[in-house]
């Protein structure tokens, strides 16, 4: 295995609890200075992976290795070199914002000054409240502080398990942008989210499920992969209309995506066909228009495909 | 090496800071040792004082009225004065007296007869109200002392360390036997279990950070704490309920700080068997503290207990702590003599923090 120029290679990493398979034969490769993002849902057994790759937890069967240390045999070197935040935010809500960060760094072997640069982008945004207890921080500057404090040593390597739920939107943004920044530092990320939308601002993303990888690629690559024709439709009665189209010929799948349901045609599809066999059915307002694939179509899809799943 | 000092600094450091603000934790923790000395060694009182005492006379004499005057002089009873013999169980039911002496007739005879160990007939008749047996057990013992006291041929008992059997002797050796169980074995786990229930356990592997030194930099705190318990303790007892601490405070001490070591260790190890805080503070409320009250000899004396309790008593670490203060404090015995106890703390100590190193998981499942 000539993979130690990747920054984590994963080898069939296995992981039950009880009968449940929560992490299944996976195996996948992270380049360095790449955000790598696992999307998938609640429950999609991502945590179980990330505490196997951060030495958390031992797996029953595969090994990894993280920049070139094996999980299994050398936990000390991984966990000194690696910055983890988990998915709860876990720094201490009795202690100030400034308090977590200096406790964080003496952990680290080194201060807050010296690696202040780093940091400074994202800590700057909460310097102001950096005397108030992080437990009276609003959600989005935890977040920050967390990730501040994950990265105070200076890793070469970020895990953020689901950093971004419960988080506001505008708040999400700002720390994906930060997030690119620090990959333009060279640190490479992988990160986590329930987020499809999320998804794109990775560099390549893993589509996962129930312990199992459904597809490694580009966002970009996922979209031009999708070769089924994919409509968005509407109309008044919404959800009459996805139970009268799931039982339409011609339609492989329909399912509701914001204030749209997204039609995946077969082969034979016709549109012309569909709305006026619609409009038969008092669907007289239905609006069907063609669209590009998102990475939330594409992750239905490979799941429907999945026998597995 | 200086800066593997650094980080158990660091660290001790932000215990402190949870500790002290926590500030109703650290209220309770300071308040309870003086709450409990209060409580033991003022209020609940098994010794017996201000008996009250009624008297039957047929016949007043000169030695019966000698013998009236020693109760009303005593401070230990209070006169009620003369009754008639019609009234005794009315007065003991309405709680006008605790006991009634029933002078006989020939009091003076029966007196000088046993003055000259002639074969005793019973000089008087002592009427007690039983409803507590205890106080009824001791009064009539008291009773019975003063009555002798005059009667050469008495048996003489001696009470030895504790004459006037003062309970808060017997209680504070007790009360520390508890408190630092509390403090150091349950306020302890609590601490390092809410690491692991909050997540924060989580970062706190993933760093170079050995899993131990976050366990000992935890138990640092409540390290302090009980020694501030273990001061406010020994100078209430001394100064306030005039425990005479006649043995070397240091072995005192030695023997205190051994247990709160043991009671460290005990903390460290329930933190290593629960995932969480409710866990770790049912089973040291139930299976430490329930036990350490009522088989350490605390407030029963072991001897009393069923035969399988008695065994059963020998794991409890206050058992032998309990039985060291009180031969240190109240006995006055020197160090050697209670190195049984000492070692066998020891022994306990050593085990557990094995036990727990051995238990102890550096990952979260």
């Amino acid at each position: 295995m000539s993979t130690t120029d990747r920054a984590i290679v994963v080898r069939g990493l296995t992981k039950r609890y009880g009968k449940q398979l929560a992490v299944d034969h996976l195996s996948f490769e992270v380049e360095h200075g790449e955000i790598f993002g696992l999307i998938g849902p609640d429950g999609a057994g991502k945590t179980t992976l990330f505490h196997m790759l951060t030495t958390l937890t031992t797996p029953d069967e595969g090994t990894a290795s993280i920049l070139g240390k094996d999980i299994l045999k050398d936990i000390r070197a991984i966990r000194s070199s690696v910055g983890y935040m988990p998915g709860r935010f876990s720094l201490y809500q009795d202690l100030s914002a400034r308090e977590n960060l200096q406790f964080f760094a003496a952990l680290f072997r080194t201060t807050v000054e010296e690696n202040y640069d780093l940091v400074a982008p994202i800590y700057s945004q909460i310097e102001k409240f950096q005397d108030r207890k992080a437990g009276h921080l609003s959600g989005g500057m935890k977040q920050k502080l967390a990730l501040s404090c994950a990265l105070i040593h200076r890793p070469s390597m970020l895990f953020l398990d689901e950093p971004t739920t419960g988080v506001d939107a505008v708040s999400r943004g700002e720390f994906w942008e930060m997030l690119q920044r620090l990959k333009e530092q060279g640190i490479t990320i992988l990160v986590s989210t329930p987020y499809m939308d999320e998804a794109s601002l990775c560099d390549r993303i893993a589509l996962y499920n129930k312990g199992r990888i459904l597809g490694i690629d580009t966002p970009e690559g996922f979209r031009r992969g999708y070769d089924a024709p994919l409509y968005a439709v509407s109309a008044e009665r919404m959800y009459e209309l996805l139970n009268v189209t799931r039982g339409m010929p011609g339609v492989r799948e329909c399912y509701t995506a914001g204030s749209v349901h997204h039609l995946v045609g077969t082969a034979d599809f016709r549109p012309e066909e569909y709305s006026e066999a619609l409009a038969a059915r008092g669907f007289s307002d239905l609006v069907i228009r063609p669209i590009e694939a998102d990475v939330e179509d594409v992750f239905i899809k490979l799941m429907h495909n999945d026998p597995l799943q | 090496m200086k800066r593997k000092r650094g980080i158990f600094i660091a660290f001790v450091k932000k215990e402190f800071w949870h500790l002290l603000r926590d500030s109703r934790t650290l209220l309770v923790a300071l308040l309870i040792p003086v709450v409990l000395m209060i409580l033991f060694g003022f209020t609940i009182n098994t010794e017996l004082n201000n008996v009250r005492v009624g008297f039957v006379i047929p016949h007043p004499s000169e030695s019966i009225r000698r013998m009236t005057e020693k109760f009303s002089g005593n401070p230990y009873f209070t006169s009620v004065g003369q009754i008639p013999p019609t009234r005794i169980d009315e007065i003991l039911r309405r709680g006008v007296a605790d006991a009634v002496i029933v002078f006989p007739e020939d009091f003076d005879r029966r007196l000088s007869a046993a003055r000259q160990g002639l074969p005793a007939e019973p000089l008087a008749q002592l009427v007690m109200d039983a409803s507590n047996p205890n106080t009824a057990i001791q009064g009539a013992a008291y009773l019975q002392g003063v009555i002798l006291g005059d009667v050469a041929v008495s048996p003489e008992v001696r009470l030895l360390f504790n004459p006037q059997m003062k309970s808060a002797f017997y209680f504070v050796p007790g009360i520390m036997g508890m408190l630092f169980l509390i403090i150091c074995a349950m306020l302890t786990s609590v601490a390092i279990v809410r690491e692991k229930e909050r997540g924060s356990m989580e970062v706190l592997l993933v760093s170079p950070v050995r899993p131990l030194v976050i366990i000992f930099a935890k138990m640092i705190p409540y390290f302090f704490l009980s020694c501030v318990n273990l001061a406010t303790i020994l100078l209430l007892s001394r100064y306030v309920l005039k425990v005479p601490l006649t043995a070397g405070i240091v072995s005192i001490l030695g023997v205190s700080l051994l247990y709160i070591a043991l009671s460290l260790a005990v903390g460290l190890f329930i933190s290593t068997v629960t995932h969480r805080q409710v866990t770790a503070l049912t089973i040291s409320a139930m299976g430490l503290i329930m036990p350490s009250v009522m088989l350490s000899g605390m407030l029963f004396p072991i001897e009393n207990l069923p035969r399988i309790l008695q065994y059963l008593s020998c794991v409890i670490p206050a058992r032998w702590f309990i039985d060291a203060m009180r031969k240190l404090m109240i006995e006055g015995l020197r160090f050697t003599l209670i190195l049984d106890d000492f070692l066998i703390l020891l022994g306990m100590t050593v085990a557990l923090i094995a036990l727990a190193l051995l238990r102890f998981n550096d990952k979260i499942d």
